[in-house]
């Protein structure tokens, strides 16, 4: 569930109460790319995932932490700053947050091209301006990485 | 998440994301979006449903077939597997309440984690992994230094850290232990019925009840704000400290 009428009046006041808040972001950009089956696919969560051996995220952090595409999926533990979703799906099976054996079957597959050699983690609670300048950055680093087409997966 | 589909695209990098909340996306308009029926926390659906990921990924990586924009479309289908937890559960660890009183918060804490500790190594050998370790390598670095504060004598936070920080960490390392070790027990318990169970029935909830009760007191500037928002779910802080 995540219909808003699933939640109680509260959390659909809490939830809908944040939309005030949003910056106006104008029009959306629209970046053309190659056919589907062309592209090189990286995952960008905000679900505060990190290496165990990495820094956990701080209170309102916004920055990136990097995680490589052969870490064991036991190697990767969460420290978003958040109690107020789901953790035991992600506990349970790291894909349903960060799907990353599902892209590579479907890359075996040829829906896409590749898969990229990295991909990064964000912390989802933290002001939405103060992430632009760690984006800016990112996306130089993908653009190395030779990916075009971002995959960004939230909690 | 929005927001960073607007910062990448600009920067000439296409994106496409999952939805949550779909009244959140249709604000702020990111170039694609796929909104999806699925429990906050779950992106792609459900836990050890391949198959069910498979489609949503596959669903989401189709928006880069779109000649224009923005795109927000609709995944109708819901996640598999969620028992439904509406007629109630039972957890087979049941913590008797006057252990509680005969120990000790600190005590019954303890008891707790030693009783948990055969389903929680359950987990660990069926998963192969553990979310516990945020805080320190186990549960009982994480288990100490709460107890600390409850006996009112902190402990120093570890090197680099604040004292919210730690105090957050070894929370959440106390909850992933509960829940992997509950997850682990026949009956194959919903998410609900795992929060249930800890914030009605355990000894770890009325911890983390008053380590928030302390926070919210403190005049350390790293430990208020955690006692407003990171420690007890809305849900449970607007129930009076039981999940509903």
């Amino acid at each position: 569930m995540a219909r808003m009428t699933d939640f109680s009046d509260a959390e659909q006041h809490h939830h809908l109460d944040k939309i005030k808040d949003f910056p106006d972001f104008g029009e959306a950009p629209f970046v053309a790319g190659p056919a589907l089956t062309k592209r090189r696919v990286a995952i960008v969560t905000t679900a505060g995932l990190h290496l165990r051996s990495d820094r956990p995220f701080d209170s309102g952090a916004a920055d990136y932490r990097v995680i490589p595409g052969d870490a064991p999926a036991a190697d990767l533990i969460m420290s978003h700053l958040s109690v107020n979703f789901d953790r035991t799906g992600f506990q349970e099976d790291i894909n349903v947050v960060f799907p990353l054996d599902r892209l590579r079957e479907l890359a075996a597959e040829g829906v896409v091209a590749s898969v990229a050699e990295i991909h990064y983690s964000f912390m989802g609670a933290t002001q939405i301006r103060a992430l632009e300048t760690k984006a800016r950055e990112l996306a130089g680093l993908l653009k190395k990485d030779r990916v075009d087409a971002v995959l960004l997966s939230p909690v | 998440m929005g927001a960073l589909g607007h910062y990448l695209e600009r920067e000439g990098i296409p994106t496409a994301q999952i939805s949550l909340i779909r009244e959140q996306t249709a604000a702020i308009r990111p170039p694609r979006a796929l909104w999806v029926p699925f429990m906050l926390g779950r992106p792609f659906g459900a836990p050890g449903a391949p198959d069910f990921q498979r489609s949503v990924l596959r669903a989401l990586l189709s928006l880069f077939e779109r000649a224009a924009g923005p795109v927000l479309e609709d995944f109708s289908e819901d996640a598999p597997g969620e028992p439904d937890a509406e007629g109630g559960f039972a957890c087979p660890v049941s913590f008797a309440a006057d252990q509680a009183q005969r120990k000790g918060l600190a005590g019954a804490l303890r008891s707790e984690i030693a009783q948990l500790s055969s389903w929680y190594e359950l987990a660990l050998r069926r998963r192969g992994r553990t979310t516990v370790g945020v805080f320190g390598t186990t549960v009982d670095a994480a288990v100490r230094h709460v107890l600390s504060y409850l006996d009112g004598h902190p402990e120093d936070p570890p090197s680099g850290m604040t004292a919210g920080a730690a105090v957050k960490r070894a929370c959440d390392d106390i909850k992933a232990y509960y829940s992997e070790a509950a997850a682990a027990q026949p009956g194959n318990l919903s998410s609900r019925a795992i929060e249930q169970w800890f914030w009605s029935e355990t000894a770890a909830a009325r911890a983390l009840l008053a380590i928030r009760d302390l926070c919210l007191v403190s005049d350390d500037a790293s430990l208020k704000p955690l006692g407003k928002l990171s420690l007890i779910p809305r849900t449970v802080s607007a129930a009076g400290g039981r999940q509903t």
